[in-house]
């Protein structure tokens, strides 16, 4: 594929006009992508310079003064930190264990299945919580799983003692990557349907005719074809191993679930604008975290290149 | 070559037509659990709440009550919300195709001058980011806070979205198309009007479905930059109505919570179903687009 791509490159470079002069309108279509870029994600990158100063709103981020590390410091050496970043980890490694074999499995899956029709009703179905907001999906854990809740209709059914789910923080992390999975599983596994989508059916008629079953021919074509994809997603999951969102865990959060729902980008979002702000702390936090992502991101990418040849760059 | 096929069906072992059954049901029991939390509140919204708060609907409504709906479609907060996220959607979506589709197409060629440094410059912004007070401070300097714009402007572009229309123009788009046209006499700009925008029919449609899908869901950032009431979008009065009570009510238990419930019930589920429903008609047009390759963003 790639290849006959090469081909056509070579023999039609000639055609092909480069330089500025020549592709000043490719440079055009282009640059409100580039100014959209520049200031609402580049800016925010200069205004990180707030996370080492004492930031003084009259005087801005040109007057205020820098005080090296010691927003950085105070977080390390304040009771929240190792609360924060153990809340972090856990909701989003626990998640991530769950989360990244299951679309897998789903769509090895879905792609035994001989009747297109059959798999394109599954799709749509599987796909279909994606679109749900996270403000819905939030309500209607409140509503499943409130005091009079179907769930705890189903709990007493069962001779139970009714659960106040919102209320006991054991039961944040359970609610928050369940409802995660029921609402992503089907829309992550597009990815692995389009790529297995490319295999050569040839080789399941060759290995058919050898008498493999289908289970062997998922573990020896199926898989080995979407192992590159895996990996790539594998690579991104683990770079964003510290980045939960706020959003969904700020809707989840109840004034009794914090021991467990408190995360580092809610806290940020908290200190830094609500009640009384103190924008430069709550900014080194920030930057803490994303700092983190990023090696994060290296160091799975490096070890990504080193052991195969699946990696982002 | 039909018979052929359907003979190797037929040869098809006990093993394997086990299997198949096997994940038929499965991918059946995956169905249900996705699809009985959104059918009980199509059924939870018409029945009588007090037999919902009692655990006796489970399959069907037990009456057919549109008195939940009726108290939604009276309260005014419910129409400013959806007349304004209408609006949000569609200014935004519109300056979300402007910006996305002509700069992946430009990314998409091999002769954009500076391509990897430009590459780059969006890569960057993929895993890096000044973080939200940066961003708010960004937004507060640009007078744009508690305005109409604060949400259009500043999500005009996702850089995620703009590389999966690069991935699908170098798959589906070839040289020699574009060249034809330039061969001819066009321009640059006149190749992407008239050649190529005619052949994005795809691309156009999923990421309409996606940027306005996203603006008609999102609320933090209304929640954050919007204070008026009269600017409020859906989701932030779905949120008061949903979320916040709750969380008022977080510790009390017993008769007062119960009526409460009882009257407050019906109306969430209604509106769960009223607020979703745009989107509920509009994903079943798009989604046979969605088989196509092009979700894998290619980074290269």
């Amino acid at each position: 594929m790639t290849d006959s791509v090469n081909k056509q490159k070579k023999q039609t470079k000639s055609y092909t006009q480069y330089g500025v002069k020549r592709n000043w309108q490719l440079l055009a279509m282009l640059s409100g992508a580039v100014v959209f870029t520049a200031i609402f994600a580049y800016i925010p990158m200069y205004g990180i310079l707030i996370a080492f100063q004492e930031y003084n709103p009259a005087l801005g981020i040109g007057g205020s003064p820098y005080i090296g590390l010691d927003n950085f410091f105070r977080f390390f050496e304040s009771y929240q930190f190792q609360n924060l970043m153990v809340n972090t980890f856990l909701v989003s490694f626990l998640g991530f264990i769950i989360g990244f074999p299951l679309p897998i499995i789903v769509a090895l899956l879905l792609n035994t299945l001989r009747s297109t029709k059959l798999k394109g009703i599954f799709q749509t179905i599987f796909n279909a919580p994606h679109f749900i907001s996270v403000v819905v999906l939030v309500g209607m854990l409140f509503l499943f799983f409130g005091e009079y809740g179907i769930i705890n209709s189903l709990v007493l059914a069962f001779g139970g003692e009714r659960i106040s789910f919102f209320l006991e923080s054991s039961w944040f992390r359970p609610l928050f990557i369940g409802s995660g999975n029921w609402q992503e599983t089907g829309w992550s596994s597009i990815i692995y349907l389009a790529a297995l989508a490319g295999v050569d059916p040839q080789l399941h008629e060759a290995a058919k005719i050898d008498g493999a079953s289908r289970f062997k021919r998922i573990i020896h074509i199926d898989f080995p074809a979407i192992f590159p994809t895996i990996s790539i997603i594998l690579i991104l999951s683990i770079g964003s191993l510290l980045s939960v969102g706020y959003e969904k865990v700020l809707l989840m959060q109840t004034g009794t679930n914090l021991q467990t729902s408190e995360i580092i980008s809610t806290y940020v979002y908290k200190i830094g604008l609500t009640g009384f702000s103190e924008p430069g702390y709550a900014a080194a936090i920030g930057l803490f975290n994303a700092l983190i992502n990023v090696v994060l991101l290296i160091i799975a990418n490096y070890s990504a290149k080193r052991f195969s040849e699946n990696s982002l760059w | 070559m039909v018979k052929q096929i359907k003979k190797r069906h037929s040869m098809e072992s006990k093993g394997d037509q086990l299997f198949h059954y096997g994940v038929i049901a499965l991918m059946t029991l995956f169905a249900i659990l996705i699809l009985y939390p959104l059918w009980f509140m199509v059924i939870a919204s018409v029945s009588n709440p007090d037999a919902v708060l009692n655990g006796e609907v489970w399959l069907w409504p037990d009456t057919i009550d549109f008195s939940g709906y009726a108290k939604i479609f009276a309260d005014p907060q419910i129409w400013t919300g959806y007349k304004n996220t209408i609006l949000y959607t569609l200014v935004g979506t519109t300056l979300n195709i402007i910006l996305t589709i002509p700069a992946g197409y430009a990314l998409s060629r091999p002769n954009l001058p500076y391509r990897k440094y430009i590459m780059w410059f969006f890569i960057i912004t993929m895993f890096f980011g000044g973080g939200l007070i940066p961003f708010y401070f960004l937004i507060s300097n640009l007078g744009m806070i508690d305005s109409f714009w604060v949400l259009i402007i500043p999500q005009g572009l996702s850089v995620w979205n703009m590389f999966m229309v690069k991935a699908y123009y170098e798959s589906n788009i070839s040289i020699e198309l574009i060249e034809a046209a330039q061969v001819d006499g066009a321009s640059q700009f006149r190749t992407f009007w008239s050649v190529i925008l005619p052949i994005s029919k795809p691309i156009i449609a999923v990421m309409i479905l996606f940027y306005a899908v996203g603006r008609w869901n999102s609320y933090f950032d209304a929640m954050v930059f919007i204070r008026s009431e009269e600017l409020y979008p859906l989701q932030i009065v779905l949120r008061n109505i949903l979320i916040v009570n709750d969380n008022a009510s977080g510790g009390i238990t017993g008769e007062d919570i119960y009526e409460r419930l009882r009257l407050a019930n019906q109306i969430k589920y209604g509106v769960i179903i009223v607020s979703s429903l745009p989107i509920i008609l509009i994903y079943p047009l798009v989604q046979r687009f969605f088989k196509e390759g092009f979700l894998v963003g290619s980074f290269k």
